[in-house]
């Protein structure tokens, strides 16, 4: 058994070998939730195989996985540049549904647009939006020194309700029975991209793949906000703004949650209501740290847990077991990998404690 | 509708009597929370464990009272399961945090959708959940206080897990600031390494706090869904965890200010229903539903800056190096 | 403890032939001591000498490679400092392990409790009351220790060590915190305790205070004891010469090239005041002047305001009084490479831009200039003689000597007209100092107003044009550095004298350069 471990361990701390950490939780995570499949009276790798079809197996299931993982990748992009400046956004959530709230305000309010500016315009309140809703836990962190994890948390709740208000009443259909806003036209609706059923959202949301890699490791605002979450200590003493630093890496994160609001409102549902988060802000924030803070591996973790989740959809389908079991396995990656690196820092015995900067 | 018609007596009466009764699983899992954090440890995860705490109660009470009819037994000791299914998760939840110190946060966060996608499968998994009742505990009219004019009906006609958990309020302040236990789970939680050098054991206090954190969770779980609604649904705690972790903050780590946390929170929820029943417009439901949240953060912008937060809160400890 | 004045003679602590070694350094080297019970002894040597891993041994925290500890004769072995506790040995550590927000009280008895329910604290204060009149420490057991002066917080320590029984005290640096009336009335408590039959040991820089209170030294040098001597038969000069010892070379780098008459101050401190961490007053009333081409050498203990001056001068922590003036740009050589200097994650090359990434020749339309960083680090590389496998390499992996010469290389490369370096050499070997040593000359020599920071005194002798010495955050004299008289300065370290009043008096600028770049209380 101990063998096992300081295997695992060495496998770990290659550097060159830390891709494999997730790929390894992966694996571990599956064959927990086959046990999990199993106990409840399927069989795992009858599931498996309709899941993987279910997600990858044809042009409309990999589609359908794309598009789910738009949004995903969005805020998983986010919180990479925020937790690479070690920034406890946890608020994605709430930045997501202001911005598809701001963004829907300008879809319903100004109809008759052209979709080529309206559209633009709805994607800037989006992010606009998520920028504010982002930004003031911001401002009170660093002038009240409020504690950025729970101020990003409460705003969640507080976002999430004034969207289901907005939905109920300012916003809501005339003469409409349910709480939704009216159905946004068709020049409100963002387009897809040459013929395929995936839309430019998920064209913008690759594009800015390559946006943040950019960002980070080539230009030097990535380069001090890294330094930031490197240490802070040292990034004061040469001389970086780390509250302006702080507060940027918040409200970019804040930023690309809103838009991927917007994207979900304009395209999947068509219309503002009270849910149109499948936890996107909780997910997304895992993905970031399964693609080890890195655009690249969040591309892959946003498709392969998009493609959970649509995969168990087909599961619940075609075998009638509850596509939840998506959730389950993801929460068990997570935690498997987290376990593992945790295992790892502590054998190279240079723990530094992933602590925001008021911890 | 006109405010007169909605502030009578009889509805005020109602009105209060819900709220305390909406408090109670919340109160319990802020207590629980309370005393986790007191240690220096920040259990994101409540409403995860809510929710197994309550599915696993649910699940209990309603087999045994199909097997023995005994309603009251069941729900007793669907309650012990939930209380103890939570502790479980703790010791979880412990072990990565505490022992592998992974962080806190994001810990948290996973087992919020952990408990979610499980209590989800097994709840559509598992037929004949679906519609599934308990009957729960009855009221238990404390004698002759009970007939007092108002306050009779407000306070003294609960059922038992009311007052038990009122009386858990007090215990829970008793242990933290009368006994030497408290002053130790303090301590670690504001400098471990003075608590160290004392010869307190560190991360043994801070995996009882975190699974008496949780187990007290699991509970205010399993008293949703078997003593009050008596049914268990997907989200059936609509983040209730989340406002428990809000109300840590409000009550400034303070039983007390738990209470009276609670109390406002369950207040504005039986309040949100009963103006979503009567359509009553003035006052749009969500911002009842927002109040715990804003009041949160109103605490922590204009209270006095930082007190009371344990020193230590979310930090790991790592012995020699303090 | 009735019976501990008969006891007075015993030995209570018994160190025999310690050794221990960290990795590349042995810190104890065979090293004999011996306390009797109630006798103040004091431990005395220069930063390093091995007295803090001396007592490391002996409270628990690590356990000797060899030699053998006894208390009161018997042979222990400590596994933790819990063992060292029982075996009645209390540690005032110089950083206090104190709950902030508990009551003096609560401190006292943390972990020492039985049974569920405390105590009243009515009942608890008259049992701790009885405790402290017998050593007539006096504590407002209510208070909360953030209430509390830093000389209430030592006297929770020394009370929780009596607490727990304590037979040995141990006290690292106690005076080093405190103010003149405090530190008085410390040694009124020790003298107290020691007369009813505690051992005491006193870790100590200061020379006066030693001289005052202790009955005998055991003086501490290269992790070697260099010899133990009854305080009535020694002097202070004696002390200082054990101290630093006779080796003391007297290296001169060469002398700086004439001071041209009309040169201007390049950085000036005018009646510079600034607060601590502690909120007590770390600086008071600086008065410094140093001029283009020379190197000024600030001498002093560790912790008589080091670390605020170089703070207070870099811009990381604002001024109570005083101004600050400056010509040019700064190069700052931070006094610890980890946490201010140099990111561990990042690599060679990523830390030899840190300060400047944002401006060109590094980054051109926004963007990194990669290659060009690259090429310019590799040139640093070979400039500083750093010995790493590439530039890509994280700066985490290099030696100490090789990571300063990072830091050197990045902030000497900036335009720069004062260079301020604290501690530089600190924890390098030989070879690395030599390196950092002819470095500063080399700038000096280019006419940089070099500040240089350190509690090295043979590394300020080396060096200094000029001396300044501070103790207690204030500048208590100003020497010619050829000219220094090593045993004259180590006295005014330990704040045996202020001499050179007459001397300093002319430093005081009475001009301002115009172009000055003019900082005020901010």
């Amino acid at each position: 058994m101990k063998n096992i471990s300081t295997a695992w361990l060495h496998l770990l701390n290659r550097s060159r070998l830390k891709p494999l950490a997730p790929i390894a939780g992966g694996a571990i995570a599956l064959m927990l939730g086959g046990i999990l499949l199993h106990v409840s009276g399927a069989n795992p790798l009858q599931a498996y195989g309709v899941m993987f079809a279910g997600a990858f197996g044809g042009t409309r299931q990999l589609t359908e996985t794309l598009l789910k993982a738009a949004p995903l990748l969005l805020i998983g992009l986010g919180m990479t540049i925020a937790f690479r400046c070690r920034v406890w956004n946890i608020g994605a959530e709430g930045q997501y549904y202001i911005g598809a709230l701001c963004g829907s305000a300008i879809a319903l309010t100004y109809p008759a647009l052209p979709s080529l500016i309206l559209i633009p315009l709805m994607l800037a309140a989006s992010i606009g939006g998520g920028i504010l809703w982002s930004g003031l836990a911001g401002l009170l962190h660093l002038y009240r020194g409020v504690n950025l994890i729970i101020s990003t948390l409460m705003l969640n709740y507080i976002g999430i309700l004034l969207v289901q208000y907005a939905a109920r009443v300012p916003l809501q259909q005339p003469d409409g029975f349910l709480p939704e806003s009216a159905q946004f036209g068709d020049n409100a609706q963002i387009p897809t991209m040459l013929g395929t059923r995936l839309h430019w959202g998920f064209g913008l949301a690759l594009l800015l793949v390559g946006a943040v890699y950019l960002l980070l490791w080539y230009t030097p605002l990535g380069f001090q906000l890294r330094a930031v979450g490197s240490r802070l200590s040292v990034a004061k003493c040469v001389g970086i703004n780390t509250s302006r630093s702080i507060l940027i890496a918040l409200t970019m994160s804040g930023g690309l949650a809103g838009l991927a609001g917007i994207l979900e409102v304009s395209y999947t549902y068509t219309r503002l209501k009270g849910d149109i988060s499948d936890s996107y802000g909780f997910s997304g924030i895992l993905v970031a740290l399964l693609g080890q803070l890195h655009p690249v591996g969040v591309l892959i973790a946003a498709v392969l847990f998009s493609g959970l989740m649509v995969g168990a959809q087909s599961l619940n389908v075609v075998l009638q077991i509850p596509a939840s079991v998506a959730q389950v396995i993801q929460a068990l990656v997570v935690l498997l990998v987290l376990a593992g690196q945790a295992i790892a820092r502590a054998k190279r015995d240079d723990a530094i404690p992933l602590v925001a900067h008021d911890g | 509708m006109p405010w007169e018609q909605v502030l009578t007596g009889s509805f005020l009466i109602a009105l209060l009597t819900a709220g305390i009764r909406l408090a109670v699983p919340v109160l319990l899992a802020v207590l629980g929370e309370i005393i986790t954090e007191r240690s220096g440890v920040m259990n994101l995860g409540i409403e995860g464990i809510m929710l197994v705490g309550g599915l696993a109660g649910f699940v209990t009470a309603q087999t045994l009272e199909q097997a023995t009819g005994i309603a009251s037994l069941a729900a007793w000791v669907g309650l012990l399961i939930g209380l103890l299914t939570g502790a479980a998760m703790g010791l979880l939840m412990a072990v990565l945090t505490v022992t592998l110190k992974t962080d806190q946060v994001v810990t948290g966060v996973t087992f919020v959708l952990l408990g979610q996608g499980l209590t989800s499968y097994i709840f559509r998994r598992a037929t004949g959940l679906l519609g599934a009742r308990v009957t729960g505990l009855q009221s238990w009219a404390v004698p002759g206080l009970s007939t007092l004019p108002v306050a009779g009906d407000i306070l003294f006609n609960h059922n038992a897990i009311v007052y038990l958990t009122v009386a858990l309020v007090v215990l829970c302040w008793l242990l933290l600031f009368r006994t030497h236990w408290g002053l130790e789970l303090r301590a670690v939680g504001e400098n471990p390494a003075a608590a160290d050098t004392s010869g307190l054991r560190v991360q043994t206090i801070r995996y009882l706090a975190v699974m008496v954190g949780a187990a007290l969770a699991g509970l205010g779980g399993a008293v949703l869904t078997v003593v009050q609604l008596n049914i268990f649904t997907e989200g059936i705690m609509a983040g209730r965890g989340w406002i428990a972790i809000a109300l840590v903050f409000f009550s400034r780590w303070h039983p007390g200010g738990a209470l009276v946390g609670a109390l406002l929170f369950g207040i504005a929820d039986a309040l949100q229903y009963r103006i979503q029943a009567l359509g009553f417009k003035a006052l749009p439901y969500e911002f009842l539903l927002m109040l715990p949240y804003v009041l949160t953060l109103v605490v922590l912008v204009w209270g006095s800056r930082q007190s009371n937060t344990p020193a230590a809160l979310g930090i790991p400890y790592s012995k020699g190096k303090g | 403890m009735s019976d501990d004045r008969e006891d007075s003679n015993q030995t209570a602590v018994e160190m025999g032939r310690i050794t221990k070694r960290f990795p590349g350094v042995i810190a104890n080297q065979a090293i004999a001591l011996d306390v009797k019970a109630g006798e103040i002894h004091a431990l005395l040597g220069e930063n390093g000498a091995g007295k803090t891993t001396l007592m490391n041994l002996l409270c628990g925290l690590y356990e000797p490679d060899e030699g053998e500890i006894r208390i009161f004769g018997q042979l222990m072995r400590f596994r933790s400092p819990k063992d060292a506790i029982a075996a009645g040995i209390g540690m005032v550590h110089q950083h206090f392990r104190l709950v902030e927000s508990f009551t003096v009280a609560e401190n006292i008895i943390l972990g020492q409790t039985k049974g569920l329910w405390r105590d009243s604290p009515q009942r608890l204060h008259a049992h701790l009351q009885t405790l402290a009149h017998q050593y007539s420490l006096t504590l407002d057991f209510t208070a909360r220790i953030w209430q509390l002066s830093v000389g209430e917080q030592q006297r929770v320590e020394i009370l929780k060590a009596l607490y727990r029984r304590a037979r040995v005290l141990i006290l690292d640096e106690p005076t080093a915190v405190l103010t003149p009336q405090e530190a008085q009335d410390l040694m009124a408590t020790l003298r107290h305790l020691a007369a009813q039959g505690t051992a005491i040991i006193f870790i100590s820089h200061k020379l006066k205070e030693v001289m005052a209170l202790c009955d005998r030294v055991t003086v501490l040098r290269d992790g070697q004891r260099v010899g133990t001597v009854a305080v009535p038969q020694t002097t202070e000069q004696e002390l200082a010469q054990m101290m630093v010892g006779r080796t003391i070379k007297r290296q001169r780098r060469t002398d700086p090239p004439e001071r041209l008459p009309q040169t201007e101050p390049a950085l000036i401190l005018k009646q510079l005041s600034v607060m601590g961490d502690r909120q007590h007053l770390a600086l008071r009333a600086i008065d410094l002047a140093i001029y283009p081409g020379e190197i000024v050498g600030i001498a002093g203990v560790d912790g008589n305001g080091q670390r605020e001056l170089e703070e207070a001068i870099a811009g990381l922590r604002p001024f109570s009084q005083g101004e600050l003036w400056r010509t040019g740009n700064l190069a700052h050589i931070p006094s610890d490479r980890y946490s201010m200097g140099l990111l561990t994650e990042f690599s060679i090359a990523e830390n030899l831009v840190l300060r400047d990434v944002q401006h060109p020749p590094f980054q051109w339309r926004g963007l990194l200039r990669l290659a060009w960083i690259r090429k310019y680090a590799v040139d640093l590389v070979q400039r500083y003689l750093i010995r790493t496998p590439s530039v890509q390499t994280r700066a985490g992996n290099l030696s100490g000597g090789n990571a300063q010469k990072v830091v050197f290389a990045r902030e000497l490369t900036r335009h720069h007209q004062v260079l301020l370096a604290a501690q530089p050499t600190r924890g390098l070997d030989i070879s690395a100092t030599e390196f950092v040593h002819a470095q500063m000359v080399a700038r000096r020599d280019a006419g940089t107003a070099v500040l240089l920071i350190s509690t090295e005194l043979e590394e300020i002798l080396c060096l200094s044009d000029r001396i300044a010495v501070l103790y207690e955050g204030r500048i208590v004299g100003m020497m010619d550095g050829a000219s220094a008289d090593v045993h004259q300065l180590g006295l005014m370290m330990a704040g045996k004298t202020a001499v050179g009043h007459a001397q300093l008096a002319d430093q005081t600028p009475s001009f301002y350069p115009a172009e000055a770049d003019r900082r005020t209380r901010d």
